[in-house]
């Protein structure tokens, strides 16, 4: 009886030891979680999901305060590429899913002011005090975190039009259809 | 010259389908008249767009560069006739989507005059370096005429390290309905034969084999009659069994050398280069005449058009001067497609325009692309899994591209999928299987471009971050000096000369004291002395 608690106690002290030397030995700074939650968000840093950017989101959803269901941009994907990951159920997006877009500056009313070069998180806004400013499109995230501290409301959000570098097949339905000769020779 | 008969082997599964080529074979190829206006798509092949270097308004010779591409994948764009150019502006193209793309629209004079655009022709072929050859396979913007139109001269640039010990020909044209490969062999099978001598030179390849499907008899005698036998010059007709797809790359290659192609790999990581007769043949009128890629055969068929055959078409034709020139349409016709009944797309228009990987019109009747009946759920019959040529599983494939499952969807190989169209061709159950491997792909295309895209985002947000953190760290320090800059000054101006004068008053004390103190001693000193 003695001998077989002495044991017990034993390795479990030495496991304990081992445990708490590896924790402290083998410390990772930042969340594993968080980077791989952050890696399946979109990264538009729009703040639909009321967190200050995609990165306190991820962190939110890892400390198990926020629910996945909450960006918009990522749309179903995300949701079902978290839910995979986090071993949740899937819920439909809260809030409404926009078609992608980017945010162009209207260069004739436009007075310079900065304030929206100040707001865009992925600095994707040019230009200087009093300079007329405009939107490099190819970093645009379409975050629309541009359009409210304009004071002249000159910048609009425009849809991505498909092109066809970007088209995608549709799910297939359930029947084919024929077209008819009017179609064809139109 | 060997008689002895080449060992074919057999790839995994097939079909053999009603041909359908005879009908589009009895005529000669005929060359079309000059089309009232060319639509010519800058991007027209596997890569980058090219770029036009022509503006409205400009006069163009038969044969000017049009449209330039400077990065590696990627083709050069030429002017098929002399004319105008009347604009640059989108204009549908072929793809599946029906969507626009930028084109150049020339209208033909009619004089056909190459002017000073001929590039210089190559005499001595036989004997020229490899890479003026591959510059000149570039220059012309030739491209795999078999229908993927990817870069020839990208094709054949062994990467470092690697060897390229042997080149195929493909001769093979599975699919059907399509007989261009076969009128051009038929009728160039010269050009063919010294096409194929010049990617030799330019390749340097242990063997060549040509691989045509055995019922083209009247091609495989033109081929031995150019060639001088089955085997000369290390170049050798090999006659293949008739089994679609046996056209494939990876099935030809299968069928003649009996190795397989890795899977997601190239034939080039196993020392095979594959190019299409369409493709020998224009390099041979690139290198020998001088004549960039600007006209290709292309075969217009099906019960929708009065008279099947086979044209000489200027890239940039619109398909209704091709039906035109096949009398018209007749009362069957009910949908256009480009390519072949399995792998071909259909086609919103017949204003769109012919491409340089254009092979076949098709104008499928009402009975051809009668919905097979209603798609029914799968009965895991396997008959789909016999008939793949690719050795996959379609029905697992398309389960997981049902679900959305793309990650399963790619552990099975997806990618391996050359989108043949047999396992749907051969559901029991109607299933169209092929457009889930497509639309697979391309979300999973589309995932991986959002990814990168994603990745940039974040790299910027965290960069801009970091850089107000500094801005806002340098600002406190700026401030933090700015304070203890202004204290220290103080200090100086308000405490120092107090403290000096102090301390000059207390040092002047100090020495005072020393000074009386001395006197006393020295006072005290001379006082003891006359006493003792």
């Amino acid at each position: 009886m003695l001998a077989a608690t002495l044991a017990i106690s034993t390795l479990a002290a030495v496991f304990g030891l081992l445990l708490g030397y590896s924790a402290v030995r083998f410390r990772v700074e930042s969340d594993p979680v968080v980077d791989q939650i952050d890696a399946l968000l979109p990264q538009t840093q729009c703040g639909q999901c009321s967190y200050a950017g995609c990165r306190p989101y991820a962190e939110a959803i890892a400390a198990g305060e926020a629910d996945i269901n909450r960006c918009p941009p990522g749309g179903e994907a995300t949701v079902l590429a978290l839910a995979d990951l986090l071993g949740r159920d899937p819920k439909p997006v809260e809030g409404e899913t926009k078609p992608p877009s980017v945010a162009i500056i209207d260069e004739q009313v436009c007075i310079g002011c900065t304030l929206c070069i100040q707001a865009c998180p992925v600095d994707a806004i040019l230009g200087a005090a009093k300079q007329m400013h405009t939107v490099i499109e190819s970093e645009c995230t379409g975050c629309e975190l541009c359009i409210e501290p304009c004071p002249v409301d000159c910048i609009y959000m425009v849809p991505i039009a498909p092109d066809i570098s970007t088209w995608k097949w549709p799910f297939p339905a359930g029947e084919t259809q024929s077209a008819d000769r009017e179609a064809v020779s139109s | 010259m060997t008689e002895q008969a080449h060992k074919l082997h057999r790839f995994h599964g097939g079909l053999h389908l009603p041909r359908h080529k005879e009908e589009s074979t009895r005529d000669p190829v005929l060359p079309m008249r000059i089309p009232a206006r060319l639509i010519v798509p800058l991007r027209q092949h596997i890569g980058e767009s090219a770029e036009a270097c022509v503006a409205p308004g400009d006069r163009v010779n038969k044969g000017q560069l049009i449209g330039r591409c400077d990065t590696y994948v990627g083709a050069a764009v030429h002017a098929p006739t002399s004319g105008r150019v009347v604009e640059i502006a989108d204009h549908p193209v072929p793809h599946p989507s029906g969507l626009s793309a930028p084109c150049v629209v020339i209208e033909p004079d009619g004089r056909e005059s190459w002017g000073e655009s001929r590039l210089p022709p190559i005499e001595d072929y036989l004997d020229a370096d490899p890479v003026s050859l591959r510059n000149r396979i570039r220059e012309a913007g030739i491209v795999g005429l078999g229908g993927a139109a990817f870069p020839s001269a990208v094709k054949i640039t062994p990467r470092p390290g690697q060897t390229l010990d042997c080149l195929v020909i493909n001769g093979a044209e599975c699919e059907p309905y399509i007989t261009c490969d076969d009128s051009l062999m038929r009728t160039h099978a010269r050009g063919v034969i010294e096409g194929i001598r010049i990617l030799m030179q330019a390749l340097k390849p242990r063997c060549c084999l040509i691989g045509i499907e055995d019922h083209m008899s009247g091609a495989i005698a033109a081929m031995r009659d150019a060639l001088g036998g089955d085997e000369a010059h290390g170049i050798r007709i090999v006659p293949i069994p008739s089994l679609y797809p046996a056209g494939g790359e990876r099935q030809l290659i299968q069928v003649l050398t009996g190795r397989e192609v890795p899977s997601q790999g190239l034939p080039a990581d196993i020392g095979i280069v594959c190019q299409n007769v369409g493709t020998a043949y224009a390099i041979y009128r690139a290198v020998a005449h001088g004549e960039p890629l600007i006209s290709r055969i292309i075969t217009v068929t099906g019960k929708g058009v009065q008279h099947p055959r086979n044209l000489e078409v200027l890239i940039g034709t619109p398909i209704a001067d091709l039906v035109a020139a096949a009398e018209g349409y007749t009362d069957e016709v009910s949908r256009l497609i480009m390519g072949g009944p399995m792998m071909g797309f259909a086609l919103q228009s017949d204003a769109i325009p012919v491409v340089k990987g254009t092979n076949c019109i098709l104008a499928a009747s009402h009975e051809d692309v009668a919905p097979p009946g209603p798609v029914m759920p799968c009965i895991r019959c396997g008959q789909c899994a016999e008939v793949c040529p690719a050795q996959l599983l379609p029905q697992q494939l398309y389960w997981f591209a049902r679900a959305k499952d793309f990650d399963k969807a790619q552990d099975y190989s997806l990618f391996d999928c050359i989108e043949c169209g047999c396992c749907a061709y051969v559901c029991p159950s109607n299933i169209p299987l092929v457009q889930y491997y497509r639309f697979a792909k391309n979300e999973i295309w589309a995932q991986e471009r959002e990814r990168r895209k994603a990745d940039i985002a974040r790299e910027r947000h965290e960069f801009r971050q970091a850089r107000l953190e500094q801005e806002e760290r340098e600002k406190a320090e700026r401030l933090a000096r700015k304070k203890a800059a202004l204290a220290a000054k103080q200090d100086d101006t308000a405490d120092d000369p107090k403290k000096a004068a102090i301390q000059a008053a207390l040092e002047r004390a100090k020495a005072r004291k020393a000074a009386q103190e001395a006197e006393q001693m020295s006072a005290e000193k001379a006082d003891k002395e006359p006493s003792g």
